[in-house]
């Protein structure tokens, strides 16, 4: 937390530098308001992983790792697969993460890339039960931060769809048949926005997170549907702005999405 | 969200499964100061919901790294009792509430003048006794009573409600079946005056159509509700028999 | 003011105030609007609109006569619980006793109550607090109980009516803070009688002709 307000302190001189060029339609990195930083994605990164993705975002970079394992299902769920999400904000990534259990910015970090993968129906959990209501799969997403330039939540959302549309249900490994692809039904695709005085930009990088005084994360899947919003911070949008930030998330998320299902097919092929 | 069910959640006159109206809220009853030791404090019923918020403070914050040099910090946290839900919860902070004390704590700094307490903290407990869906807008709904109630400075009253879909219907205000068999829920909450928005979360499946639809029926409902807030806030220091 | 019971306007934190006057205390504008800062009264003053909280913590004052106790010692100064948003210090200068570095404890100990006054605050909300002035002391005995501090007002009352009139008619001796705290000494009957009237004034003092009540109150002797 002291961290997080010192870097505060340091960016109040940049915040008058931000608006003006504001003023003039353009950020401190010379993108427009919608514009994303340069993506890469690079697929399989870690190859004892089931399914892995490193996404670089401008200079943000994560990695998410997919572990796919026979586990009990929940009582409640019998028929169908599980998922969970984890996030750690390990130290080597900022001078601001502390090592220990995940503080409450991990866990909702988590919680946000779960809640658009889980709520857009994105892994075909049905199909992932070995044994009705004894075994199922279990599909592991663990998320590495390891450069921390803003913007955690697209860059992971968006490595965790492109892992998890790689991954490999290791089957064989526990004498359960064949391997098969983890079957994805949907590429929901987060988009965050940041409210720096008047404006709005998209996908801020660090100095523009560092003075936003509201955030806005919208998850948007292939068919156009809503699946999952986020605002943070201590600032407030107007309904309005709600409004056209769904809208322009879900233009840049099909352009994002573009990208994820490019690279994988260049993979496949 | 989103578990199967064969349940019909909305009959053939349109009707919900506790008879409302898409567009109706459950009773509402509210009450302020009704902890003794705390500088404020309200309790809330909001259909099932039973929930009670306290705040203590501002004073300095211990320690002394969570101070802001500038502003009071909010630090809201929202816990469920154990047996406030079917299966017993464990006790203390799961992953769920870790994640709603933080959006609750900067919804609430969002109306507070913070700057008039610089180094100090205002802690803001929310405690579901007994839950039934939509336990974070009832909890802020509730606080900002409780914030009202130990004389935090502030801009607005934040008033907190949610609406989704249900069997394909726009719904305001969703129950304990519908939010395990809707199709998607949008707790917001908002600042009556203004209108603007200080918490908003989304889950499921709607278009932009639907999910503008939800969020026009909040705004209208959080007029009812804030006028509610009012009512119980000047009732506290005007008996009854006062008003002439 | 012949209606005993007439409620002044309430208002709550957003609620527009439409009483002519510049913006006072409590009183926040935007796009040329007034909206009260708090759950409080509305009240005009020599061309001012002000808000007086109903609720809330006590904000120091310079000249403001406080109750404090004492929370730790320092080897030049006493750390003292006003019960503000922060602590104050307490030098050995401010005190009416020569005393020597490290020999706080030998005057003043944790847990000690002393009356003392509000010496300087600065915009860090920052408090410096004395004891060196006439009547400024320990209290020892007695007992503490504590209100709102936006009711110190009420239970004074003008001119220091209403707390002369509890005091006659218990015999008690009584210090009132600015900051909420009450110290009550006197027989335990008469300290119970104290209460129960600042406890009454304490939940009605928004109410016009509060005095007569306690005036019936204390005569009644209970």
């Amino acid at each position: 937390m002291s961290n997080k307000f010192s870097e505060g302190v340091v960016a109040e001189s940049k915040r008058d530098y931000i608006k003006k060029l504001a003023l003039k339609g353009t950020r401190i990195d010379g993108r427009n308001f919608d514009e994303v930083r340069p993506l890469k994605i690079t697929m399989g990164f870690v190859t004892r992983a089931e399914g892995s993705a490193l996404v670089e975002l401008g200079d943000t970079r994560v990695l998410v790792g997919v572990k796919i394992e026979p586990g009990q299902p929940f009582p409640d769920t019998p028929n169908m697969g599980i998922m969970t999400t984890n996030a750690e904000l390990v130290p080597l990534a900022s001078p601001t993460f502390e090592p220990g259990p995940p503080g409450e910015e991990a866990v909702e970090l988590a919680r946000v890339v779960d809640r658009g993968i889980r709520e857009s129906h994105a892994i075909d959990l049905e199909k992932l039960v070995i044994e009705e209501g004894e075994k199922v799969w279990v599909v592991f997403i663990d998320i590495h931060i390891l450069d921390y330039n803003g913007n955690l939540f697209d860059a992971c959302g968006i490595g965790a769809i492109a892992a998890l549309n790689n991954a490999i249900v290791p089957a064989s490994r526990y004498n359960l048949g064949d391997d098969f692809k983890l079957p994805v039904l949907h590429y929901p695709v987060p988009v965050t926005f940041a409210k720096i005085g008047e404006w709005i930009v998209a996908d801020p990088n660090l100095d523009e997170e560092s003075i936003a005084s509201a955030r806005l994360t919208v998850t948007t899947n292939e068919e156009g549907m809503i699946n999952a919003m986020q605002k943070g911070l201590r600032g407030t949008f107007t309904y309005d702005e709600v409004k056209k930030v769904i809208n322009r998330s879900l233009n840049i998320g099909q352009q994002i999405r573009k990208n994820i299902l490019g690279d994988t097919d260049d993979e496949k092929n | 969200m989103g578990m199967k069910t064969d349940m019909r959640l909305i009959d053939d006159n349109g009707l919900r499964i506790d008879g409302r109206l898409p567009n109706q809220l459950r009773p509402i009853k509210m009450q302020v100061g009704v902890l003794k030791r705390a500088d404020g404090s309200a309790y809330i019923e909001w259909g099932g919901n039973k929930i009670i918020t306290a705040v203590y403070g501002p004073h300095e914050a211990y320690p002394k790294h969570m101070q802001d040099p500038n502003r009071a910090v909010v630090r809201a946290r929202y816990n469920m009792a154990s047996f406030s839900v079917d299966e017993r919860k464990r006790p203390g902070p799961d992953r769920r509430s870790v994640e709603l004390s933080k959006v609750i704590s900067e919804a609430l700094t969002s109306v507070i003048f913070g700057d008039k307490f610089p180094r100090t903290s205002i802690e803001v407990y929310i405690e579901v006794l007994q839950a039934d869906a939509g336990t974070r807008v009832a909890g802020i709904t509730a606080a900002s009573l409780a914030l009202a109630d130990a004389g935090i400075p502030m801009r607005d009253i934040i008033v907190g409600c949610a609406a989704g879909k249900v069997d394909g219907v726009v719904v305001l205000d969703l129950n304990k079946e519908e939010d395990n068999y809707g199709e998607a829920d949008v707790p917001m909450a908002i600042l009556p005056r203004t209108g603007e928005i200080a918490l908003l979360q989304m889950d499921g499946n709607m278009t932009y159509e639907e999910l503008t639809a939800a969020m026009d029926m909040i705004t209208e409902a959080a007029k009812k509700i804030h006028q509610m807030q009012v009512d119980t806030l000047k009732s506290k220091y005007r008996g009854d028999e006062d008003v002439e | 003011m012949d209606e005993k019971k007439k409620v002044r306007e309430i208002v709550v934190p957003g609620e527009e105030i439409k009483q002519e006057g510049k913006p006072g205390r409590g009183v926040f504008v935007e796009n040329g609007k007034m909206y009260s800062e708090y759950l409080g009264i509305v009240e005009q003053r020599s061309g001012y609109v002000n808000v007086i909280p109903l609720s809330g913590c006590y904000i120091p004052k310079r000249g403001d006569k406080i109750i404090g106790k004492i929370v730790d010692l320092a080897p030049m100064n006493w750390v003292v619980d006003i019960n503000a948003p922060y602590y104050a210090p307490l030098h050995v200068n401010d005190v009416p006793w020569r005393v020597e570095m490290g020999d706080t404890g030998r005057y003043l100990s944790i847990g000690d109550v002393i009356l003392a006054k509000v010496s300087n605050v600065n915009e860090l909300g920052q408090v410096w607090i004395t004891m060196k002035e006439q009547g400024l002391r320990k209290l020892e005995g007695g007992h503490i109980i504590k209100i709102s501090p936006t009711k110190v007002p009420r239970v004074i009352g003008k001119s220091g009516s209403m707390i002369q009139m509890i005091k006659e008619y218990t015999n008690c001796k009584i210090y009132v803070g600015q900051n909420g705290v009450i110290w009550i000494a006197g027989s335990p009957d008469d300290i119970i009688r104290v209460i129960k009237a600042i406890r009454i004034i304490e939940s009605e003092a928004h109410i016009y002709g509060l005095t007569d009540k306690i005036k019936e109150f204390l005569e009644r002797g209970e």
